[in-house]
């Protein structure tokens, strides 16, 4: 049985404790957040041990593992302390707001030899892990651009007093909706080399950027684009889009479908010319428990398996998360 | 004494924007039913066709379809509503502008206070039964004057309960429900088996539980064996959703699967034109039989 604990009980920590909870491998020994009217109406209706400061939680319950998921300016203090107590560790993205912490941290987890997953969770999306099956068997040939997208409801008015409005909390469509698109896009070009023409645009709010718009230029030739907006009322929810072009064809990714289209038929994959769409339901695996996404409960499952089997994450480790804080980064910089 | 339930309840997934399959189908849906004078000729079509049941959200336009019905008492005799709460992207987006105490105030027009201090600041009651009742009735306020037989706790609450272990508000839900409103407690969720195990350890007895079941397992948690045998052995009353997978499975395929098992009591789906609504009608007598 993996002992765990959580840290931040905010919309997602709360998510995550759910499916955390549920996992059959998984004993929760501590939950933690610093809002004590969270703490105090939990604890009414739950067995669980409710704490507000994590050190304390830390010391007295001493879990295998914990998932960190509080806002990101947090991150680094509080990983560090988990490490040093020799925890694996889970962190919601974007992972860090200082290339010296993440720096510091990726060599600590290694140091200490634990598990450390970031919360990208759209890897474990059935049509965005397809796309990456595809092209590593170069079903489309040589590529040459790539376009991520995405938009969503976020912050449709003026007014925003929480976390994600302020930019030295980690705050704005760049660190909080982007980070997704950027690493996704990491995941299936590389990063790229540099970046141009970027603008960081205020739709709504006064301290943070809602949309982000880039050129990115990868050392391969690939061309990209990058179009990020979380003002976007005509949504109902996040949707994010990859395109990807190549010499043999086009891949339309969502989390929906994926639709291909080849020039020719490809008879290694059993692919014919022409559109193929693969449908969510087809490429998703029965989940144990579910809760607003499938993703999210298979990437806890990866993490939980990693901790008892003692296996490193192959994705979604902080070295790969710290590749698209670089980018983040690049973004910034370019923009200014 | 329990509510009987009409064999088909009518959905409003697609009124929303909302298709599980595909999200181009969803904003051409979406697109058609900007107002709720389009959303209320479809559902004319389904009185008409004798679907008299709408299982429906809070969004704010049920509001108008509320209404709508209220007025015209003799056009929609015997038409019942199945509310669902909470909606759950309204609180979700409030929470992530305003903080969790700062949606709370929103959504309860400031009935939320429990202790006063010393100094007048109040503090938000922690009493989590409390926090419900003042949530279903702010949710419930839109139906007043409506029939409102079954009354349905949403997915994303029902299965973030369920995870969390939080049985006292399953069981201070279902209570508030039938003394308050004289209504049955309904439950949505995409993990019916584990659901079904602590509702029983909740002493919820017989519950309405409205889960996916279709042929291919589609957001069937727990997988399709597990609800296979609940639906046989276990004493509930469930409700069919997303029978078609959200159009994966052909409709014929889909019902005749569905209609298999003979404790299902009622199908929810939705569709938005009269023909589509005759063809799901058709094919379930077909099979029920």
């Amino acid at each position: 049985m993996v002992r765990a604990g959580i840290i931040g009980l905010g919309k997602m920590g709360i998510s995550h404790l759910a499916i955390l909870n549920a996992h059959p491998g998984v004993k929760v020994v501590g939950a933690c957040d610093t809002s004590t009217f969270v703490t105090g109406c939990m604890e009414k209706v739950s067995d669980l041990a409710f704490y507000s400061d994590y050190k304390k939680m830390l010391k007295e319950c001493e879990p295998d593992c914990v998932m960190v998921v509080t806002p990101t300016s947090s991150h680094a203090k509080i990983l560090e302390d988990c490490l040093e107590q020799g925890t694996h560790v889970f962190v919601e993205k974007p992972f860090c707001l200082s290339r010296t912490e993440g720096e510091s941290l990726v060599a600590l987890a290694e140091k200490k030899n634990v598990v450390n997953q970031v919360g990208y969770h759209n890897k474990f999306i059935g049509t965005f892990s397809k796309v990456k099956e595809l092209l590593d068997k170069k079903a489309l040939g040589d590529l040459y651009a790539i376009h991520g997208e995405a938009y969503g409801p976020v912050v449709l008015r003026a007014k925003g007093s929480t976390w994600r409005s302020q930019k030295n909390e980690g705050g704005g469509c760049l660190h909080d909706y982007t980070s997704h698109v950027v690493d996704l896009m990491n995941y299936y070009v590389g990063m790229p080399a540099k970046v141009g023409g970027t603008i960081l645009k205020k739709v709504f709010s006064n301290d943070v950027e809602d949309a982000v718009y880039s050129s990115l230029f990868y050392k391969s030739g690939i061309a990209g684009q990058l179009s990020v907006n979380w003002s976007e009322s005509s949504y109902r929810k996040m949707s994010t889009t990859i395109t990807l072009q190549g010499t043999k064809g086009k891949i339309v990714a969502d989390r929906q479908e994926l639709r291909i289209f080849l020039n020719e038929k490809n008879a290694g994959l059993g692919l014919e010319a022409g559109w193929t769409i693969y449908n969510i339901t087809e490429l998703t695996p029965p989940v144990w428990f579910y809760l607003r996404g499938e993703e999210y409960s298979f990437q806890i499952d990866y993490f939980v398996n990693c901790v008892s089997g003692g296996k490193k994450p192959g994705i979604n480790s902080f070295r790969s998360a710290l590749d698209t804080d670089q980018v983040i980064d690049m973004l910034t910089q370019d923009a200014n | 004494m329990q509510t009987r339930m009409d064999r088909i309840l009518f959905g409003d997934n697609q009124f929303f924007g909302i298709n599980h399959a595909s999200e181009e189908k969803a904003r051409v849906q979406a697109m058609r039913f900007r107002d709720s004078k389009a959303i209320m000729k479809v559902l004319d079509d389904a009185y008409d066709l004798g679907i008299k049941t709408f299982m429906c959200t809070t969004h704010d336009v049920i509001e108008d379809i509320c209404a709508f019905v209220r007025e015209n008492p003799r056009r929609y005799e015997g038409f019942k509503f199945y509310p669902g709460m909470p909606y759950a992207h309204k609180y979700a987006n409030a929470v992530t502008e305003d903080g969790i105490l700062g949606a709370l105030k929103r959504f309860t027009s400031g009935n939320v206070f429990g202790t006063v201090l010393k100094g007048g600041e109040a503090l938000i009651t922690q009493d989590v039964t409390k926090l419900m009742r003042l949530l279903v009735d702010a949710e419930m306020k839109m139906f007043q004057g409506l029939s409102t037989e079954v009354i349905f706790l949403q997915n994303v609450l029902v299965d973030l309960l369920l995870g969390l272990g939080m049985k006292k508000v399953f069981i201070e839900y279902a209570k508030y429900v039938k003394e308050r409103y004289r209504a049955e407690p309904g439950f949505i969720t995409m993990n019916m088996p584990r659901l079904l195990d602590v509702l029983e350890e909740c002493g919820i007895e017989n519950p309405i539980i409205c889960s996916s079941i279709n042929k291919s397992g589609f957001r069937m948690s727990g997988g399709i064996e597990a609800y296979e045998k609940a639906l046989n052995d276990r004493r509930f009353r469930p409700i069919a959703m997303s029978v078609m997978a959200s159009g994966a499975i052909s409709p014929d395929d889909a019902i005749r699967y569905v209609c298999g098992f003979k404790k299902i009591e009622s199908i929810v789906f939705g569709a938005s034109s009269k023909s589509h609504i005759a063809q799901s009608k058709e094919l379930i007598a077909k099979y029920s039989s």
